[in-house]
């Protein structure tokens, strides 16, 4: 299928720093595609450059087989990271603005219906919470009726409550068949809500794939965890790979079997014992390292 | 151009503005306050120097040397180009100039004997020499309100043009909501018309409630037609916020945005007019003042309050305003910068 939007050869140079060093991909049409990296990867400004927001060095992106423009102006639907609102205007005017904004769209009580926010029409912006403004950015970013949807890290700073419920709006407009790119921090939110994956890390895509391909690919084994207080001794003494080792100790192998009796056989108790199968985060510190970022 | 894209950010705008009600009862209480201040302080006061108006022939230095009378201290003598002299013999009939003296040819002078400081004038000048024929001259004086109620007002409406329109842009770029908008199909043209067709609106009620106010509280002259004022007033206005917009156009802090604004608005303030005339300043300040926006304003609002101008009078400086107005709105859109960094 042709691609809804495509990005060839992606540069962008800032005066200290490569932001982005030649990055390509392409997104089909009516898929979640989930841009994931750590801070300072990239992740962002190559969303800018798609959002036609940020100008690129060098490279290309596509809408629809043709540069950015007019039409993609009308047909995209954008939710940046951190947007301040006008003050002293109310939800239902904001929605009212912007729709005039377009050619056509959706109607305002539609888009407030659909991010619940019929109850907090006629509230001052000023005086939303967090995850309240969240969902009048995306109303904003729907108002249009968008064919291709941008959220950049759109549930940063929401409580469980919120994030769970921006989620299942988040696959009700994908139920609708709208593409959608993705940014965050949260791999839980990426195996939730996307059907491909990029990872990216230093201003290049290092991974792609949907999430069960690339766990597959990277990964052969499972994760034994138990509490640090079931060892006698040191963990990384053992025989066996630890990746981590805090409160809780967490053990990668490919065959289970051996590694219980090892860990019997050295007095561990198994009660607390939990097997789990290797998720996104573990494929995510895998490629980009364990490392805190400065 | 859109028009429904930039009324949907004009009455966002004006939402946004009319609801904040301190900072609208500041835009409204400010003017009025000053204009009532100083028609109190200045009200019936004459300015308090004698100005005595010279022509010589060019390049001669206004001294005793050219004539016993120049030697006369704490007058103001001023010269005046000979192509100014019906201007000036106007300024004598309306008590903005004491007394003007002619010296090119056999000694002439025109004096209001109307005006007390023109009676005194006369008198210094005939005790110095005599042998000056003297020219008649008759007028109601023009108190130093009528003057500076133009100016105050003007001043008023520069002030709340350039700083209104140029923080709000600033702040919205600061804020991320310009980039926002640079994400849907609005121009930076639409949103710039959006802002000066709001700021206006406020700007020009603003000044016709002073207006009003003054004109119940205040005995001050207008001679002209109050529509043509208002006209005059509007398109002023328009200039002034185009400016103020272009200075916004690129600036991403608050804090430039206003050290820019300043260093715009002060020379206004003291070269068009505000406060005092320029008649007297080097020709060179006299015509740059001609390119600042109140200036222009000033003049023809002078002219058709003091003198009863008509539309044909001042169309040379309506079209001047105008024509600021397109070329600053045109930079700013061709320039303007929707994100911060």
């Amino acid at each position: 299928m042709e691609p809804i939007l495509e990005v060839r050869d992606l540069v962008k140079q800032y005066p200290a720093v490569r932001a982005v060093d030649g990055v390509s991909f392409t997104i089909a049409p009516g898929i979640c595609f989930g841009l994931l990296g750590p801070n300072g990867a990239g992740k962002t400004t190559t969303v800018e450059i798609m959002e036609g927001v940020t100008p690129a060095t060098s490279g290309q992106v596509l809408y629809r087989g043709e540069p950015l423009g007019a039409r993609f102006r009308a047909e995209a639907g954008i939710q940046f990271q951190k947007t301040a609102l006008q003050d002293f205007v109310t939800v239902r005017e904001t929605l009212a603005m912007f729709r005039h904004l377009y050619p056509a769209g959706r109607d305002v009580d539609e888009v407030m219906r659909l991010c619940s926010l019929e109850a907090l029409a006629d509230r001052d912006n000023r005086k939303l919470s967090g995850g309240q403004m969240q969902r009048l950015l995306l109303a904003v970013a729907l108002v249009n009726d968008p064919q291709v949807l941008f959220l950049d890290e759109p549930t940063t700073g929401l409580d469980p409550q919120a994030r769970r419920n921006f989620w299942d709006l988040i696959r009700s407009i994908k139920a609708e068949r709208r593409t959608i790119l993705l940014t965050t921090h949260y791999m839980e939110e990426a195996y939730y809500l996307c059907d491909v994956i990029a990872i990216m890390d230093h201003g290049r895509i290092i991974a792609a794939g949907t999430p069960a391909r690339l766990l597959a690919q990277h990964f052969n084994d499972v994760v034994l965890e138990l509490p640090r207080a079931d060892f006698p001794g040191d963990p990384q003494q053992f025989p066996l790979p630890v990746l981590a080792s805090g409160v809780r100790v967490e053990i990668s192998t490919a065959d289970v079997e051996t590694a219980l009796r090892t860990l019997l056989e050295r007095g561990v108790s198994l009660r607390r014992l939990q097997i789990r199968p290797r998720n996104l985060e573990d494929l995510f510190l895998e490629l980009t390292g364990r490392e805190l970022r400065t | 151009m859109n028009l429904r894209r930039m009324l949907a950010v004009l009455q966002a705008r004006n939402f946004e503005f009319l609801r904040d009600r301190s900072t609208l009862v500041f835009n409204v209480l400010l003017p009025l306050g000053l204009v009532i201040a100083f028609a109190v302080i200045f009200g019936g006061q004459q300015r308090p120097l004698f100005k005595i108006g010279v022509v010589s022939a060019a390049e001669t230095a206004l001294d005793a040397g050219l004539h016993p009378f120049l030697g006369t201290r704490h007058v103001d003598f001023y010269r005046v180009p000979a192509a100014e002299l019906d201007d000036t013999i106007r300024k004598v009939e309306r008590h903005q100039v004491d007394l003007l003296l002619d010296l090119r040819d056999a000694p002439r002078y025109w004096v209001n004997a109307d005006s007390p400081k023109g009676y005194l004038a006369e008198k210094l000048l005939l005790e110095s020499a005599t042998g000056a024929s003297r020219q008649p001259v008759s007028g109601a004086a023009v108190r130093y309100v009528d003057w500076l109620l133009p100016g105050v007002l003007g001043m008023n409406m520069m002030f709340s043009c350039l700083f209104g329109v140029g923080y709000v842009v600033v702040r919205y770029r600061k804020s991320g909501f310009l980039r926002r908008l640079s994400a849907t199909p609005l121009t930076a043209m639409e949103f710039g018309v959006a802002q000066v067709v709001s700021r206006l609106g406020l700007c020009l009620g603003v000044s016709v409630l002073v207006y009003a106010v003054l004109a119940l509280l205040v005995d001050f002259r207008n001679d002209g037609s109050l529509l043509l004022l208002f006209l005059t007033a509007a398109i002023g206005a328009i200039s002034m916020i185009a400016l103020g917009f272009m200075v916004a156009a690129r600036i991403t802090s608050e804090e430039l945005a206003n050290g820019v604004l300043n260093l715009l608005s002060w020379p206004m303030m003291l070269l068009s007019g505000v406060w005092f005339s320029l008649e007297g300043a080097p020709g060179w300040l006299r015509i740059a003042a001609e390119a600042l926006p109140l200036t222009q304003l000033l003049n023809a609002a002078r002219a058709i309050m003091l003198d009863g101008a008509g539309l044909a009078d001042i169309l040379p400086r309506l079209a001047a305003l105008a024509a600021m107005a397109a070329l600053f709105l045109s930079i700013a859109a061709a320039g303007f910068r929707w994100r911060a960094d």
